[in-house]
């Protein structure tokens, strides 16, 4: 598969997502993001879903799991860019994404991470 | 008047085929007049009862094709397959409820983000669900 650019960018990291994510391709994604995390020490995790046209409840539960395996590595999640579709679909599906925090766009995702990041150390 | 759209069969064996199957849902469910919101429901719909196929059956089949009732038009997805089959259809439709790997909201859900959902199995035998949505 391919691999999915991470940035790193000062205490963060941010993944942005293909638009069609197989269920392999998703369960790589929480490889590559924990072994970035753990190279990088990075304190903030950006996930940028914005080109995805549909999150079902498997993908879902690979992004809810990625963010609880973040925060055992003492990272911060925000996901960022759910399409107004996709954020109606969920809540009708029920999945509820408790525990991870969400932002417009990766910019106001770095303002809320950042003063999270600076308020802890 | 637009050009009646025909069947699509798509067999599902493999992962790929999920994504080949909610694209192809989509792409009939705006060519039938659904918006952005509708083509979302009904694409992930179908990418969680093709996931079911390969998860407990294996292999099976979703037939995409537009849907009338009366005056009503929509789309109809029937997803078939020779698995195991359901024993108990209403246990697996509580919430929560799963016996694989899931998160037991995949046919609760389907169902929500239908307007009609139709669950035939027999042990052994194998499993039909039909689901519908209707333009409104």
């Amino acid at each position: 598969m391919a691999q999915i650019p991470i940035i790193h960018l000062s205490d963060v990291l941010i993944v942005t997502t293909q638009d069609a994510i197989s269920d392999t391709d998703a369960l790589d994604l929480q490889d590559q993001i924990t072994t970035a995390i753990e190279r990088t020490g990075a304190k903030g995790l950006i996930i940028d879903i914005s080109a995805l046209d549909i999150v079902d409840s498997f993908l879902g539960r690979m992004l809810n799991d990625i963010a609880a395996m973040a925060r055992l590595m003492g990272t911060k999640t925000a996901l960022v860019g759910i399409q107004p579709a996709v954020a109606i679909t969920l809540i009708e599906l029920g999945l509820e994404l408790r525990g991870i925090s969400t932002a417009l766009n990766v910019e106001q995702a770095l303002r809320t991470l950042g003063a999270r990041i600076a308020r802890q150390t | 008047m637009a050009p009646e759209l025909l069947p699509i069969r798509v067999t599902i064996q493999r992962e790929e085929d999920i994504i080949r199957a909610r694209q192809q849902g989509r792409d009939m469910a705006r060519s039938l007049g659904f918006g952005a919101v509708d083509q979302s429901r009904i694409a992930t719909a179908i990418s969680e009862l093709t996931r079911n196929i390969l998860r407990y059956a294996g292999t099976g089949t979703a037939i995409l094709r537009p849907a009338t009732q009366g005056a009503r038009r929509g789309i109809e997805i029937i997803c078939e397959d020779e698995g195991p089959g359901i024993s108990d259809i209403p246990f697996v439709m509580q919430e929560g409820v799963t016996t694989g790997k899931g998160l037991g909201i995949g046919l609760p859900g389907t169902q929500r983000l239908m307007d009609e959902m139709k669950i035939e199995s027999q042990v052994g035998q194998g499993t039909t669900v039909t689901i519908r949505k209707w333009l409104r």
